[in-house]
Parts: C-alpha cells; sequence; structure tokens
C-alpha cells in the first residue's frame, strides 16, 4: 500500500510529456510478429497455388514417348474399344510415336495406367457432378428445414440441443463418415434399392450430405436469425401465423444467405475426398443412373498421387485436376463471400 | 358512459421475478384515442403489448390477472392469438416495413388471410393507402421498394398496411417518436381520423402530443397505473401530485 501511495504521489507531481512518440518495444514487436503471421497465411496460400500450377502446367507442353513396338498391343483390348491401328501403329515395329497427351484429356476414357494412356476428364467430371448433385439434394433440404425448425419453431431448450448437435457433425473426421458409408449405408441401400454396384454415387452422395449439412445449417440459421426481429414482429402483429411468418417473410428475406450457404456446402462436397474415396465405387463410368459407380475429381487425385511416377504425365495430370478443383472452391467460396453478403447487406442497410 | 372495448382487471406481469406491471385495472373506451404516458421503464410498452399478447415472443413471461376485449379473457387457454392479433393491429416505434414493394407490403395481411384475386386485393391496397393518408404520395410507385420511401411515409405506410387486415383496435408504440415534426403533425392527423372507425391505444414519451391526440390520458410509473382520466383533467387539473409532477416537467 505504501509504495502504491507513494507512486500516486510521483505522478501527480510530475508533468506527463506527450510531444514526441515514445518506441515501445512490446507493441512494436508484437504488431510486426501479427503482421508477419498474417502475411505468412496468405503466401502459403499463393504458394500452394503456384505450385500446383507448375506442377501442373507440363501436360500442355509434354510429348509423350510411347513404346509402340510390342506386337501384343494390337490385339490388347480396353474394354469394349479396340485399339485403332491409327493409334498404334503396328508397322513401325519399335518406333518411337510421339502424341500430345492433352489431346485425351476431352476424351471419354479415364485410363492413365495403360501402354496407351487416356487421360480424359470427362467422366471424372461428371461423376463429381453427380454425386454433387446427389448430395446437395439430400443435404440443402434437410439442411434449410432443420435450421427453419430451430431458429423460428423449436422451444429455447430445443435449440440448446440440436444447434450444437448438428454443428458437431461438422468435426466429424469424413474418414469416419465414409467407414459409415462404406460399411453401413451401402448395406442397407443395397437392400431397400436392390441395385448391382454396392458402393455407387447415391451411396457416396448420401455420405457426403453429411458433411455438408453442418456447413448448410450453420449459415442458413445465422441468416435466418440475421432477419431483423421487426420483420417477424410486424408480421406477427398483421395476425400472420408462425409458419406463415417464417415461410412468408422470414425465408425470402434470408434468401441470399441461405445461398451463400448451399454454395460453401457445395464447396465442401466438391472438394470432399475420402467419402467419394470410400464410398463412391472409383469407377470412371458416364453413366446417369445413381447407382451405377463414379469416380471424382478429388478422389482420382487421392488414390492415384501416391502411385504415380514423379514428373511423369499422369504425375502433371493429377496436379491439373488439382488446380481445377482450386479454381472451382475458389470461385464458389468466392462468389458467396463477395456477391451474396454484399446482397444481404445492401438489402437491409439501404434506407435505414 | 362510454362503450368499455378493452378492459384489463388486476393485470400483472413479471419478467422471471421482477414485476414489470403490477396489479393494472385499465379501461379503454371504444372509438377513443387513450395515450400511456410515464417515463421510460414505467410499464407503459409492456401494458400495450399484454393487449395484443405480443409479449408471448418474449421467454420468461408471466402474467396474471385478465385483459377482456369485448367481453372475452385473451389470455384464456382457448384463445387464437393469430386471430387475435388480426383484430388487434400494432404500429411499432421503428418503422418496420417489410423488404418489398409497397403494393406486397399492404397485400400481406390480406394474401395470408387468403385473398388472391388481384383486382380484389388492388382494391384493398388502395383504400388503405388513402385511410393512412398515403396514398397520392406513393400511388405512382406502388412498385417501388418500401425501403425507398422516407421515414414518415414508411411509418404511415406501416399504419396503412395493419388497416389493410381490417382490425378494430390499433395499438401504436411511439409511433412518432422517430420522426421529424412535420411527419409527426401527419401522423396524429391521421390518428385523429382514425378514431371514427378504430379504437386506439398509444404509448408516447411526448406529453404535448398526449394532450393533442388523446380523449383519455393514463400515467404509468415503475409498473403502477398512477392516476387515469380524460386527458384534460389530467394535464389541467391532475389528482395525484406525481402526475402533476411529470406533466409538469418536474421529473421524468
Amino acid at each position: 500500500m505504501l509504495s502504491r501511495k507513494g507512486r500516486g504521489d510521483k505522478s501527480g507531481d510530475s508533468q506527463v510529456s506527450f510531444a514526441g512518440e515514445k518506441f515501445r518495444f512490446s507493441d512494436w514487436f508484437a504488431e510486426r510478429f501479427i503482421k508477419t503471421v498474417a502475411f505468412m497465411s496468405i503466401a502459403f496460400v499463393a504458394l500452394i497455388f503456384i505450385f500446383v500450377f507448375r506442377e501442373a502446367f507440363p501436360v500442355f507442353r509434354m510429348d509423350v514417348k510411347q513404346k509402340i513396338g510390342s506386337v501384343d498391343l494390337v490385339q490388347e483390348k480396353y474394354g469394349e474399344e479396340e485399339v485403332t491401328p491409327a493409334t498404334a501403329n503396328p508397322v513401325s515395329g519399335s518406333a518411337i510415336k510421339v502424341s500430345k497427351p492433352s489431346s485425351t484429356l476431352l476424351s471419354n476414357i479415364w485410363m492413365p495406367v495403360s501402354d496407351n494412356p487416356r487421360y480424359g476428364l470427362i467422366p471424372l467430371f461428371f461423376g463429381t457432378l453427380k454425386v454433387t448433385i446427389i448430395a446437395l439434394l439430400f443435404a440443402a433440404p434437410i439442411a434449410i428445414l432443420a435450421a427453419i425448425y430451430t431458429s423460428m419453431f423449436a422451444k429455447p431448450w430445443i435449440r440448446e440441443i440440436i444447434k450444437p448437435a448438428i454443428e458437431l457433425l461438422a468435426g466429424f473426421p469424413s474418414v469416419v463418415i465414409g467407414f459409415f458409408a462404406l460399411m453401413v449405408l451401402a448395406t442397407v441401400f443395397q437392400d431397400i434399392f436392390g441395385y448391382a454396384s454396392r458402393l455407387n454415387s447415391f451411396v457416396g452422395g448420401f455420405a457426403m450430405s453429411l458433411a455438408a449439412i453442418p456447413v448448410i445449417y450453420t449459415i442458413t440459421e445465422d441468416a435466418l436469425t440475421a432477419v431483423p426481429k421487426t420483420y417477424i414482429e410486424a408480421s406477427l402483429g398483421l395476425g400472420a401465423s408462425r409458419r406463415q411468418t417464417a415461410f412468408n417473410v422470414v425465408l425470402p428475406a434470408a434468401v441470399p444467405g441461405i445461398f451463400a450457404a448451399v454454395i460453401l456446402g457445395l464447396g465442401r462436397i466438391f472438394g470432399e475426398t475420402m467419402i467419394a474415396l470410400m464410398a463412391t465405387g472409383n469407377a470412371a463410368l458416364t453413366s446417369i443412373n445413381p447407382f451405377e459407380s463414379v469416380r471424382t475429381l478429388s478422389a482420382t487425385i487421392g488414390a492415384e498421387m501416391a502411385e504415380v511416377v514423379f514428373g511423369d504425365t499422369h504425375y502433371s495430370v493429377l496436379f491439373l485436376i488439382g488446380s481445377l478443383l482450386f479454381i472451382f472452391t475458389f470461385a464458389l467460396n468466392a462468389i458467396s463471400e463477395f456477391y451474396f453478403k454484399n446482397l444481404v447487406i445492401r438489402k437491409y442497410q439501404s434506407k435505414k | 358512459m362510454e362503450n368499455l372495448k378493452v378492459r384489463a382487471k388486476n393485470l400483472s406481469l413479471f419478467y422471471g421475478d421482477n414485476p414489470a406491471l403490477k396489479n393494472i385495472s385499465l379501461d379503454i373506451p371504444e372509438k377513443r384515442v387513450s395515450a400511456l404516458i410515464g417515463p421510460s421503464g414505467c410499464g407503459k410498452s409492456t401494458f400495450l403489448r399484454t393487449l395484443n399478447r405480443m409479449n408471448d415472443l418474449i421467454d420468461n413471461v408471466r402474467i396474471e390477472g385478465e385483459v377482456l376485449v369485448d367481453g372475452i379473457n385473451i389470455y384464456d387457454r382457448n384463445i387464437d392469438v393469430v386471430n387475435l392479433r388480426k383484430k388487434i393491429g400494432m404500429i411499432f416505434q421503428k418503422s418496420n416495413p417489410f423488404a418489398k414493394s409497397v403494393y406486397d407490403n399492404i397485400a400481406f395481411g390480406p394474401r395470408i388471410n387468403g385473398i388472391t384475386k388481384k383486382s380484389q386485393l388492388d382494391e384493398i391496397v388502395e383504400y388503405s393507402l388513402r385511410q393512412a393518408a398515403i396514398w397520392d404520395e406513393v400511388k405512382g410507385r406502388l412498385h417501388n421498394s418500401a425501403l425507398s420511401l422516407s421515414g414518415g411515409q414508411q411509418q404511415r405506410l406501416c399504419i396503412a398496411r395493419t388497416l389493410a387486415v381490417n382490425p378494430e383496435i390499433i395499438l401504436m408504440d411511439e409511433p412518432a417518436s422517430a420522426l421529424d415534426p412535420i411527419s409527426t403533425s401527419k401522423i396524429e392527423e391521421l390518428i385523429h381520423e382514425l378514431k371514427q372507425k378504430y379504437t386506439i391505444v398509444i404509448v408516447t414519451h411526448n406529453m404535448q402530443q398526449a394532450a393533442r391526440t388523446s380523449d383519455y390520458t393514463a400515467f404509468f410509473y415503475i409498473g403502477e397505473l398512477v392516476e387515469v382520466n380524460r386527458t384534460e383533467i389530467i394535464f389541467s387539473n391532475p389528482s395525484k401530485k406525481q402526475t402533476e409532477d411529470y406533466i409538469s416537467g418536474r421529473f421524468g
């Protein structure tokens, strides 16, 4: 106590000079440190971007050296299709044929490991799209309805249980969801629908919807609770029921936010690897039947990257797939972040 | 003797354990303007919101006593709150038009009541806007966003929106407190017009406004109803010391 008193007296006597900036090392250090860390995280993203693109780029310049020497090749069949003499010229014997691998990128066949490799991305895109649509058809309605329920109808104590429970699902490792789909869902659905291939886009899509529901739910919930309470009061005051208020007032007002939520959920599904790898069957088919196996872009990278020859065409093509995924998810996030959020802000802040 | 539209009997309201209204008994006559005045936090807005059960939206509220509207206790178990609120409209302190067009704002109430015919809706929209004395200002831009109107216009739009549901009672919670003097006087004129057809209860901080617009005035203080009488008597010859102190600006 004594020392404090003494200090107080002293500062009362002496005048504090504020002329001239005082150098405070701890402030200076903290600011620099935080700044460095922040910029580093941005730099990491940029570096990953550059690395992935750099590895992918050679696909477009690479000439593949293909040995067409062996006679067996001519007889060899790849599925239904027979290798035509035009691509594999038996006459040239052990000559080396030069072809551009990038020309096969738009073909319908993904067969990277063969003597006549083809890197058709179409079936991979198709598979990804199919699984994404199936997953979204499950995830979006369930998540949005759940959000409407908890934000508009549920009693407080029910909301306190449901909200964290759904959000906890976001922390589920996708390998666990994939395992569940592989062991349980696939069998259950097969019993119900009686399809032939046990792992297919339907099972995979359903499992992925489990991963996307928490993402869509959380953001939709936020969007719904961000609708001004005065709207709800106005609507109820006009004699609208809770249901009418939820669907005619709150939901339309939250549409931009819900769109953003769905797009983020889309991004989550799009990039999902482990569930796709475990539950979709990984056959690069282009059938619109939801009970056929598919192979997604990300699962292809996951499955093949470990086996590929470093610097090979196949290697570059996988990086090309990686960069495409990067661009798509980046675009989706950018759309939801800038476009829809601005829309929400404009809607409520234009004139009071 | 006035015809009594709303009668609160021994009404008490608690937020958790805190009493916000203490044993209030107040009669509100039909087709008159009744003003509720009192310092902030005295319970006048809370009382207003008990009249159309808006307090139901708040968790942890307990209500004792009864409120009779046309002789029926609205806190009875078998009361349909949705229909009750159609009968008792409410105007809020901050105008709250939906982020929709002027037309859709007015048509919202009729639509949720199942009116879908365009000609009928057009008629209701025009009639409501005319009654709220805003038709001439907005008739050219019925399909513009309601948020593009000025604050005073928005508030009159909200009144028109309430009228479109054809209520019998209109509750106004400081309807002009966020408005400039010109808009305020328009709202006050409107209140004067509306009392021909509707029973109006208005909460206000502005004592001149209470004096100008109302027929009856009730003075609330810390959750209690201190005094209620004809407005001219409250403002010229109040019977309680507290009322006199408040209206003469000595506190509050």
